[in-house]
């Protein structure tokens, strides 16, 4: 078994290094890491704007690209992150709390260092448990019938809509509202027309690119126009600061290892969050600190733990999404969108069907995350530099590229108009504290939701208690279960908590 | 948008949008064929995620707290001028798209979009939009042959 996925890997590092392949990895990588440096732009939207481009390609460097866009933002937004707390992609907002104290003591050099260091081995953890865990999950994967896809699925949502940061029910509205989205179009069973309101370009879909750019780019735009106001720069980092002394390898160590198996067990759950995944990081590791008050206030191990777990999350991820299907997030919902408009069906059968995508793609996030490190110790200057290019110009140009980008999907300006209207509607949930990525989730999972929902209720001939009675989808229908007496749980708790602090301020006053 | 809508609840009117989408759904679902559990029609889907919504906005709504930390935020001023503009820079794309060409339709999106960060000046704004512009031409037009001619009339 462990001989055949050697094997395997053997072969997918031939597939990603072929110089084709790899031209496409690297530029992702590059265009990735350079889209994330730029404040106030992160993974969702850098692989939006370039999802268009991989459309004339071949899948194979398709997939490399965007996987490349994807760790390369990371790297490049938790520079962002350290030297001017500003956290553009959201899971990056952890590493702020203690990467840019540190910057303000000086040590935003060490700091970056040590973020490359963890990065780096987090990664290659996360494809070792990748290239071991996916056969052993693909046989699972064969015994699903559309019930437990149905479940799984299920779950993968609720996880989403409910794990992800602040209100839980917001999170499933959210949900739901991107269910209703992927409803519209042609419904492929009967070829009624849902949800177009006579446009005759919304019976084919609405368009990901235009979703995904609506929500994570115009939207973003509305929000912070004239008030992203950017402090620090002139920040100067020299390759010689990147340099981590032994003693600080040796702080840094046992956290990034906590980290990344944080991380990894996450990754390996559908539908829990990146951002969920550093929280929990930072917090284990401010727990089970000697000195919990340095948190906060530029402790290393602040900045270690959580950049490992998000990137061996981020590689663990692509197992549910590529053998299942079901993404984690919605940078995974956009990559699973992206392989099926390439025609490529995500499940079980991927990894024997598609063996050259699989296993290159495994190996092209190895060479990928050494290129990264290749790319940004000695380049750190550089992209220092980057980050003092200011919003105002920022901005007006990246509408010029979503506006292009979204209309060479189709061709059609119709689109445009398109992500105008997600945008708007983004901006307006986003002002109401509604967190929008689970739309992305709840989108690309909607038809598959459907259809499989209907399936086992055909098969079953319309008795709901199916998804009770088979043990996997059982299984899957528990975690629900407790995912959602867990979270009502913790807010009756909560608002318990509450009223007994306004009694005893009530009480106090009174004596007073 | 919050210096308005902090005045008022924000789950308040959050759960009440939700309830209405949730409504919405649900009649434009019911225009479909329903069907049964064991033969679903295509209205099935939407109507059940209407009735799913529309209970989500009224437990948002009915669970909505005051959250004291928020009150004491201080609101930012709302940027009407500048939504406007960002709003409008896409319009104009599109409008100009179809009566002008990708060429004027550049120039556009970025200018008036530039405009509504209140410290870009006109001067700049136009220095932005040309070599958009430039861009625009060498890379998507030329590089990447763009189907998008980039003067039209209509």
């Amino acid at each position: 078994m462990i001989e055949q996925s050697l094997l395997d890997l053997w072969y997918g590092f031939g597939v990603a290094l072929e110089p084709h392949n790899l031209m496409w990895s690297f530029f992702g990588v590059l265009v990735g890491n350079l889209i994330g440096v730029l404040p106030g732009m992160g993974a969702l939207s850098a692989i939006s704007m370039l999802l268009p481009l991989t459309y004339t390609l071949h899948p194979v460097p398709a997939i490399l690209m965007l996987a490349g866009i994807f760790y390369g933002s990371q790297y490049g937004g938790a520079i962002g992150a350290i030297l001017l707390n500003l956290p553009c992609h959201p899971p990056h907002a952890v590493t702020c709390l203690d990467g840019y104290p540190m910057t303000k003591q000086g040590k935003g050099g060490t700091a970056l260092g040590i973020t490359m260091i963890a990065s780096f081995f987090a990664a290659s953890f996360g494809i070792i448990v990748m290239i071991f865990a996916s056969p052993l999950l693909v046989k699972m994967a064969f015994e699903f019938g559309p019930t437990e896809i149905f479940s799984i699925m299920l779950l993968g949502l609720l996880a989403g809509g409910t794990m992800s940061r602040g209100s839980p029910l917001k999170g499933v509205a959210m949900t739901i509202i991107g269910l209703l989205i992927g409803v519209v179009g042609t419904d492929v069973n009967s070829g009624t027309l849902r949800f177009t309101f006579g446009f005759v370009e919304l019976s084919d879909k609405i368009e990901l690119v235009a979703l995904a750019l609506g929500l994570f780019g115009v939207a973003d735009f509305l929000k912070s126009v004239n008030r992203m106001h950017i402090v620090g720069s002139g920040v100067k980092v020299r390759l010689r600061d990147m340099r981590p002394s032994k003693a600080e390898l040796k702080q840094a160590f046992f956290p990034m290892l906590r980290g990344t198996l944080i991380g990894t067990l996450f990754g390996a759950m559908p539908g829990t969050g990146p951002t969920i995944t550093t929280f929990i990081a930072y917090a284990v590791e401010k727990k089970i600190s000697k000195t919990p008050e340095r948190f906060g206030h530029g402790a290393l191990e602040g900045v270690a733990s959580p950049e490992a777990s998000s990137h061996s999350k981020t590689q663990v991820d692509f197992i549910p999404t590529m053998s299942l299907g079901i993404p984690g997030d919605a940078v995974m919902a956009l990559i699973l969108g992206a392989l099926m408009i390439q025609g490529i069906q995500p499940g079980p059968q991927l990894i024997s069907e598609h063996a050259d995508l699989f296993w290159g793609l495994i190996a092209s996030f190895w060479i990928g995350n050494v290129l990264l490190v290749v790319l940004n110790v000695p380049l750190i200057g550089l992209w220092v530099k980057l980050l003092q290019v200011p919003y105002r110009y920022l901005f007006p140009s990246a509408l010029f590229f979503i506006a292009v980008g979204v209309y060479s999907t189709n061709n059609a300006l119709f689109d445009v108009g398109e992500v105008l209207a997600f945008g708007i509607f983004g901006a307006i949930l986003i002002a109401l504290d509604f967190p929008v990525a689970p739309i992305l989730l709840g989108y690309v999972l909607g038809p598959m939701v459907e259809e499989n929902f209907r399936r086992a209720l055909l098969l079953s001939r319309g008795d709901m208690m199916v998804f009770l009675q088979r043990p996997i989808s059982l299984g899957f229908m528990i975690v629900c279960a407790l995912l959602v007496f867990g979270q009502i749980f913790f807010a009756m708790r909560a608002s318990m908590r509450e009223s007994v602090r306004k009694k005893e301020a009530g009480a106090r006053l009174d004596t007073v | 948008m919050k210096g308005f809508i902090s005045k008022y609840d924000k789950d308040h009117w959050g759960g009440i949008l939700m309830f209405l989408l949730g409504l919405g759904a649900m009649f434009q679902g019911m225009t479909y064929k329903i069907g049964s559990l064991s033969r679903m029609g295509p209205g099935f889907f939407p109507l059940s995620l209407g009735v799913l919504l529309a209970l989500m906005g009224a437990a948002i709504f009915f669970t909505a707290k005051k959250d004291e930390a928020k009150i004491k935020e201080v609101p930012l001023p709302p940027e009407w001028r500048a939504w406007f503009l960002i709003v409008l820079s896409l319009i104009a794309f599109i409008v100009l798209g179809i009566y002008g060409g990708l060429l004027p339709a550049t120039f556009a999106v970025v200018f008036i979009s530039a405009l509504a960060d209140r410290e870009n000046t006109v001067k700049q704004a136009t220095l932005l939009s040309l070599g958009i512009a430039v861009v625009c031409v060498v890379v998507f037009w030329w590089g990447l042959d763009m189907q998008f001619p980039l003067f039209r009339w209509g």
